[in-house]
């Protein structure tokens, strides 16, 4: 147990930087993904095309592959961005993939009465998505976005592989002085699970809060 | 106030509008009856563009309905509908779903669109009722805050498609009544329903559809003592009869 103990400090800057990675990221994924959703559903064939190009794109393409790609590549293009930025910009649009998709499976549970009777009133298509069509559609969702929200804690490692000294990342570094893996991964592992666990606890007190009296 | 020239509608195979002209002025009830899946709804539902016709034009005040957009959206607002399901926003309170269009498409300041809405709700009966949620309202109360909801964009004519076909028997007189109320204060109604007293009584005319087309047109006494068509006839006797 000393392992753990003697390196308390490591392993709190990396569950920090874990959370730090994780919040920004969601945070950006809500984002993109609703804008994508929104694009998909569109009257707008070209936005829509772009919408449904995104949401290929960015799913057939490991993470991994995308972080090395821009870590490597943005400084060609003379975009010289930390690592962590770079980090979260990349698992944020990564993770807006996925989170379209849920978003945009929100929109079509929505009756389509409710858009029609939003367009009748004389809101444009974007304000009656905005107003009415968004804010019912996400709340059927939260279940599936908290499921997001933990594949996005467990996505933040592949940070590790390109040089952002987060949890996983941390952990190895310790590992590395000490040499017992088990004891260290064991620990890192633990500190995961409790993070995806207060996530279903926020998931689950949301998801009650805002349901939808039909 | 509404024209409608030459209108065709068709879904995959199924021709649900042949050549549908219909004219309706100010201050004009014109109350639409057919059998099922003779084109009532759609031509309702043409007539703001929820749904868009194939051919044919709609004009609303003299100006044609242009293709999706905001110029389309201003006409819309000028334009109420009633639905047959209600479709109030389940997200919000009666009184938000009031004053939700006149604030962000008029722009109205809130206390003055709230002050407007509460008077609206009064007026159809259900002034306490402003703070509930929709789903917590009877289905006639519903309909009535609908109703509500569109009259307060202060439209120049108002849609209603089938607006009690989903009610329990008992809550239908009291959607009639704000209609009647409605037609009586002169606006332009074009009314689609079953209810066949309310055509009698409150209309100005009477339009019956079939297949698609306008079968007859006439003022409701001379359409339901003596229907010119047999078609209309046939239908008559299947609704009239019990």
């Amino acid at each position: 147990m000393n392992v753990i103990t003697d390196h308390l400090s490591e392993f709190g800057h990396g569950l920090l930087l874990t959370a730090e990675l994780t919040l920004l990221s969601l945070a950006g994924a809500l984002v993109a993904g609703t804008v994508v959703a929104s694009m998909r559903v569109s009257p707008v064939r070209v936005l829509r095309a772009a919408g449904m190009a995104y949401v290929e794109v960015l799913q057939n393409v490991p993470l991994l592959v995308w972080l090395v790609l821009a870590v490597f590549g943005l400084p060609e293009i003379g975009l010289m961005t930390g690592l962590f930025t770079t980090s979260v910009v990349v698992i944020s649009l990564y993770q807006g993939a996925y989170t379209a998709e849920a978003v945009r499976s929100g929109i079509n549970a929505v009756p389509a009465g409710q858009g029609e009777a939003a367009r009748a009133l004389g809101l444009t298509f974007t304000q009656s998505l905005r107003l009415v069509v968004l804010p019912q559609g996400l709340r059927t969702v939260v279940q599936p976005l908290g499921n997001i929200a933990i594949m996005t804690l467990m996505n933040t490692a592949m940070a590790a592989a390109v040089g952002v000294v987060e949890l996983t990342a941390a952990a190895n570094r310790v590992n590395l002085a000490e040499a017992t893996p088990i004891w260290i991964f064991v620990t890192a592992g633990l500190a995961y699970m409790a993070l995806s666990g207060l996530f279903g606890l926020v998931t689950g007190a949301l998801e009650r809060k805002w349901a939808i009296l039909r | 106030m509404i024209e409608v020239r030459g209108l065709h509608k068709r879904f995959g195979g199924h021709t649900a509008l042949r050549d549908v002209d219909l004219d309706v002025a100010r201050g004009e009830v014109v109350v639409v009856i057919g059998p099922s899946g003779s084109g009532k709804s759609t031509l309702c539902r043409c007539l703001n563009r929820l749904e868009t016709p194939d051919a044919g034009t709609v004009r609303i005040d003299g100006e044609e309905l242009p293709e999706e957009g905001r110029a389309l959206a201003r006409l819309r607002a000028d334009v109420g509908m009633v639905f047959q399901s209600f479709n109030l926003f389940q997200h919000k309170t009666v009184l938000q779903n009031l004053t939700l269009a006149p604030t962000r498409v008029r722009g109205l300041p809130r206390d003055e669109a709230e002050r407007d809405a509460r008077e609206l709700l009064g007026r159809v009966g259900i002034g306490t009722q402003a703070d509930k949620l929709p789903a917590q309202l009877s289905g006639g109360q519903q309909q009535r805050a609908a109703i509500a909801r569109a009259l307060a964009m202060r439209p120049k004519a108002m849609l209603f498609d089938e607006p009690t076909s989903a009610l329990d028997p008992e809550m239908v007189g009291e959607v009639l009544d704000v209609m009647t109320d409605l037609a009586r204060d002169g606006m332009t109604m074009v009314v689609v329903t079953h209810e066949m007293g309310f055509a009698r009584q409150v209309a100005d005319r009477v339009v019956f559809m079939a297949d698609g087309e306008v079968v007859e047109t006439g003022t409701p006494s001379a359409f339901f003592d003596s229907p010119a068509t047999d078609r209309a006839r046939d239908f008559l006797a299947k609704v009239l009869s019990h």
